[in-house]
């Protein structure tokens, strides 16, 4: 667009068509001779008459602490026919960088109640730990299902406030969440960001940055412990790939722009925790892979910002097994913060990454079983192959509901260690075999809870 | 920006105040200034701080190293006249700094937990009063590179202070006692001053008289590291690996463990949460050889993915230049880049803004002459006082998809000369770390043989080749047990892969988090695969005097050997295995 004074990019813009719609837009590249415009909305019906408004601000969002409680559309506006909501104060959506300096490491354990996160890949508050699923996986209802559960354990359990943020996602799954979320009395302490389907996808870009300025100020200036859930990051890259071509700008891998690293970026480190600052902002974006492919851009330079992920897999869902997370490709890389003899207990970093090894190779076995059957296997090969799958039937698999607390899910590990010998428990040493592994304690419950 | 010394420059006075033309993202274009190539500029009101990437004709386009939301045409533009440049004195170690060294720790006392916009602050404090010591008197001559003085920097670190690279002379007056950085220590005869701090382009590699070849190991308390891939000290390391394979894990116990004297770690474009970490951790750590807290070695360059992308295209060079100035007082430097790939992305970002042609995936065509550039300035040099420094560099690579055929692997991979490449599938059954033994090399293996064959044991080079061996053996009788099972194999094959297993598991396998595995010296090192090595003998002369295998996999000695790397006493305990060995060697008759 040519223009008459000089506008100050990333600007907002208002266009009034000549039927009276008004649609908003920002500045992406300003020159003295040309501005050219993003329009959330889409350009449908803007004609060469119609007027636009330069409004000499960025993208701001109003907040309050009354926020929580509300349904809102995907740039802010009220959708459950509420008022709008009265500003304390209105932020700019982009967000500055948190100073590396004033950052506190994440190191409180969150017990989720789901056993492949606790104890396999556990979750610390401050983290950003995505979901990488695939179309047709109860990603959702896991997600649900942390967002219920969620504690940090100490002398008062401490739950946290949501704020939801849906990109692209369907009617029918934002009625999912919404439901649910009215079901448990979740609402209350909830703030949803709705930018559906059939919303213009600009405006999916300026979403997620809607919640996370939300989560900001509910988090460091409310003191309120935020879990951010976002859904679905695909849809996000999709629309920012769709803007990108449309601005014909050099293409990265597989269409999406050479930004979109940069880009994610801005948006997962507002995850974390201030030094002097009550509150925290945990992230559990959600990405459903592309044909199951984890090496897609989508998933693969999340996973290079994130603090891990969890990875969904349809193996074990068409096993029937819920929650179909397999811990192979699943990693949380703020575990070790996160337990020990302080927070959880003091075995679990070795039995977790025993049990890793086991399943592993266990795992690797079934591939040879299929040629040369069971009986062809060596003593100590047979055990691994039996706990891969005891390990799937007891660990992996539990209630949609159940909240499993994290000395039980250490208890389910002995028990199912205990099947194998003791030289083949490498990672573990003496002093935490001699104290927790069943087989030493005779006369004890075996369970080795008793610890703590 | 205050006045900025420049060396040898005498050129024309030209405008220095122009206006803003266009911006795009982080690339402004303005008109009015005649600035030179890489000059810093400040743009607009706000007086963000840019660099000067492209003349075309009357416009000049620049990099910002800050967010430009805002900014608009007509603003102001200021050409500093000067390049970009670090401060290089006393005050470095141990603190924290952006791509552009600024201290992030003096930016939350001025502007908060969030990094805003256009604000500067000195790399290094102005107020610090530092106690100068000096080592040359009145009348001697100093060059470029003479140290003329010391001071206490650390507890354990004297820092040198150097006569700037282009200045030589005969002391005319030497101070001694307390300064500040930019007071005058020391006046030549021909009447320039110079202060403990001095300030170096980044872009430009200090001098030396001459680079050395390397022969010395950078010994890194890491098994696999120093025993099957070693880098020597002035070396280049090359570490890719998908995501969660442990790249920041391997860089940071390098940059914890490794036995240079100085450390610069450069966080570019990764997680702010990675920076949080060794900055807790760090103080709170001992040097080995000092027992010093390791972040008083320990120099960070935190540019978080989340931060200005310019300003990350800028942290490494930031960082080596550092490096090189701690080298050229005689010491020797590692450096660990975590990621280059965020770097070289850097690169791709701002030169699709200038709308370059592009080369492979988007990147600049320039990309492998700008790595080969970087990775050239490490090196083991004599420098100009005279004495030897080492800048080792520890490059991690984010390889997409970790698919290592992408062209910033491959360009690293071509001036790099060690490769330690980090394997998702020995991520999945948490082999950590998870470093290939078959595809990854080192080229100094040969040069480095010496001076472990001198120094830990006779038998050293022998030792690796006995185990790669097997190692190798594995690997191909782990496609046969694919398709029979490993019972099918014959008894001294099964034996192979046992030892196999126990190499891998016992030695290679190391815990970072573990309080004793996570540093292993080189002599603990050697003894540990020696015995597994003298198991293996006696087990194959074991089974040639008809003890079964099974009988041999059933040792307790085994289970001892493996918990070995845990034990506080390690001689002790290496003692204990060993009589165990023996024991059981005896009852089976293989030894008397």
């Amino acid at each position: 667009m040519e223009k008459t004074e000089w506008v100050g990019y990333g600007e907002l813009v208002e266009i009034v068509l000549p039927d009276g719609t008004r649609k908003r837009g920002q500045v992406l590249d300003t020159s003295k001779d040309i501005v050219v415009v993003q329009v959330f909305e889409g350009t449908a019906g803007i004609d060469r008459s119609s007027s636009v408004k330069f409004l000499g601000e960025t993208v701001k969002l109003n907040v309050s602490k009354d926020m929580l409680g509300r349904v809102l559309s995907g740039s802010g506006e009220p959708l459950d026919g509420g008022p709008p909501v009265i500003p304390e104060k209105r932020i700019e959506i982009l967000g500055a960088a948190i100073n590396p300096f004033s950052r506190a490491p994440p190191e409180e354990f969150i017990q989720t109640g789901i056993s492949t996160i606790d104890g396999m890949n556990t979750l610390v508050r401050g983290q950003k730990l995505p979901i990488f699923s695939g179309s047709g996986l109860p990603h959702n209802e896991i997600a649900l299902q942390i967002a219920r559960q969620a504690k940090v354990l100490g002398e008062e359990e401490e739950e946290f406030a949501v704020v939801f943020v849906a990109m692209g996602i369907t009617h029918e799954e934002a009625q999912y969440f919404m439901r649910d979320f009215e079901r448990t009395g979740a609402l209350k302490r909830a703030v949803l960001f709705l930018n559906l389907a059939d919303d213009p996808a600009v405006e999916r870009l300026i979403t997620p940055r809607m919640g996370l300025t939300a989560a900001e100020y509910l988090a460091y200036e409310q003191d309120y412990h935020i879990l951010v859930i976002l859904t679905d990051l695909t849809n996000y890259c999709e629309a920012l790939r769709q803007i990108g071509a449309a601005r014909e700008e050099v293409p990265g891998r597989r269409g999406y722009p050479g930004y979109m690293y940069t880009d994610l970026a801005t948006m997962y480190e507002r995850a974390g925790r201030i030094h002097g600052k009550k509150g925290s902002i945990t992230q559990i974006p959600i990405i459903s892979m592309p044909d199951d492919d984890i090496t897609h851009p989508i998933p693969d330079l999340s996973a290079y910002i994130t603090e891990g992920q969890l990875v969904v897999s349809r193996e074990l869902h068409r096993k029937g097994i819920y929650p179909p997370i397999d811990i192979s490709p699943s990693l949380s890389r703020l575990m070790d913060a996160g337990i020990g003899a302080e927070q959880t207990r003091e075995d679990h970093k070795q039995v977790s990454d025993q049990c890793y090894a086991a399943y592993a190779e266990g795992k690797d076995l079934r591939g040879l079983v299929a040629i040369v059957g069971k009986e062809a296997l060596s003593g100590r090969d047979r055990k691994l192959l039996d706990f891969a799958d005891v390990f799937e039937a007891k660990f992996v698999r539990q209630g949609r509901e159940e909240d499993r607390e994290i000395l039980r899910t250490l208890g389910i590990s002995w028990e199912m260690l205990a099947a194998l010998d003791e030289r083949m428990l490498t990672k573990i040493d003496r002093v935490t075999l001699e104290k927790y592994y069943p087989k030493r304690q005779e006369g004890e419950d075996g369970q080795g809870v008793q610890g703590d | 920006m205050e006045e900025i010394e420049r060396p040898e420059m005498t050129r024309p006075v030209g405008e220095t105040a122009g206006e803003i033309y266009r911006v795009a993202g982080p690339v402004v274009t303005a008109t009015g200034i005649h600035p030179r190539m890489y000059d810093v500029v400040e743009v607009g009101h706000e007086k963000l701080m840019g660099e000067v990437i492209k003349i075309v004709e009357e416009k000049t386009i620049i990099q910002v190293y800050e967010d430009t939301s805002g900014v608009k045409p007509g603003e102001p533009v200021r050409d500093t006249k000067a390049s970009l440049v670090v401060e290089l004195g006393p005050g470095l170690l141990g603190t924290i700094y952006d791509g552009i060294q600024r201290p992030l720790k003096v930016l939350t006392e001025t502007m908060g937990d969030f990094i805003l916009r256009g604000v500067s602050a000195p790399g290094i404090s102005r107020e610090k009063r530092w106690g100068f010591t000096p080592t040359v008197a009145v009348g001697d001559t100093v060059q470029g590179g003479t140290i003329i003085g010391k001071v206490q920097e650390t507890t354990y670190t004297e820092h040198r202070v150097l006569c700037p690279p282009k200045m030589s002379g005969k002391v005319a007056a030497i101070g001694e006692g307390e300064f500040t950085v930019t007071d005058t220590v020391c006046t030549l005869d021909n009447g320039q001053k110079i202060s403990m701090m001095q300030k170096w382009p980044v872009r430009v590699p200090r001098p030396s008289v001459e680079k050395l070849m390397p022969s010395i190991p950078l010994v890194t308390g890491q098994r696999v590291l120093d025993m099957f891939f070693p880098v020597a000290k002035g070396g280049t390391a090359a570490i890719p690996g998908g995501f969660g394979t442990g790249k920041t894990v391997t860089e940071h116990q390098l940059a914890k463990w490794c036995d240079s004297e100085i450390v610069v770690y450069i966080g570019c474009g990764e997680r702010g949460n990675e920076m949080t970490e060794v900055l807790t951790d760090f103080p709170k750590l001992e040097d080995p050889k000092t027992g010093a807290p390791l972040m008083e070695r320990t120099v960070l360059i935190a540019n978080t993915s989340n931060m200005p992308v310019a300003a990350r295209e800028a942290s490494v060079y930031t960082g080596i230049t550092i490096a090189e100035y701690y080298r050229d007082m005689g010491y020797d430097v590692a450096l660990m880049a975590d990621s280059t790939s965020r770097w070289a992305e850097a690169m791709r970002e701002i030169s699709s803004r200038l709308e370059e042609m592009p080369g492979e995936e988007g990147y600049p065509a320039y990309l492998s002459s700008r790595l080969s550039e970087f990775y050239e300035r490490a090196g083991r040099v004599k420098t100009l006082s005279g004495a030897e420094g080492s800048v080792s560099v520890v490059g991690a690579v984010s390889p997409p998809g970790g698919d290592f055929s992408e062209p910033v692997t491959q360009g690293t991979l071509r001036i790099t000369k060690v490769f330690w490449a980090l394997d998702t599938r020995l991520r999945e059954r948490r082999h950590f770390p998870s470093i290939n033994w078959l595809t990854s090399y080192s080229l100094y293996n040969r040069t480095l043989s010496d001076w472990f064959v001198e120094n830990v044991s006779p038998h050293w080079s022998e030792l690796r080749e006995w185990s790669m061996a097997i190692l190798q053996r594995e690997a191909e009788l782990q496609e046969i047990v694919q398709l029979v099972g490993s019972d099918a194999l014959p008894e001294d094959e099964q034996l192979t892969l046992e030892v196999a297993r126990m190499i891998r598991e016992f030695f290679l396998q190391q815990n970072a988090f573990h309080s004793v595995d996570t540093f292993a010296p080189l002599e603990r090192q050697y003894e540990l695969l020696a015995t597994i090595k003298r198991f293996s003998d006696l087990a194959k002369k074991a089974l040639s005097l008809e003890v079964t295998y099974q009988e041999l996999a059933d040792m307790d000695s085994i289970t001892l050997l493996g918990k070995m790397k845990y034990e506080e006493d390690f001689a002790g305990e290496h003692k204990k295995v060993t009589d165990k060995m023996d024991e059981e060697f005896r009852q089976k008759e293989v030894i008397s």
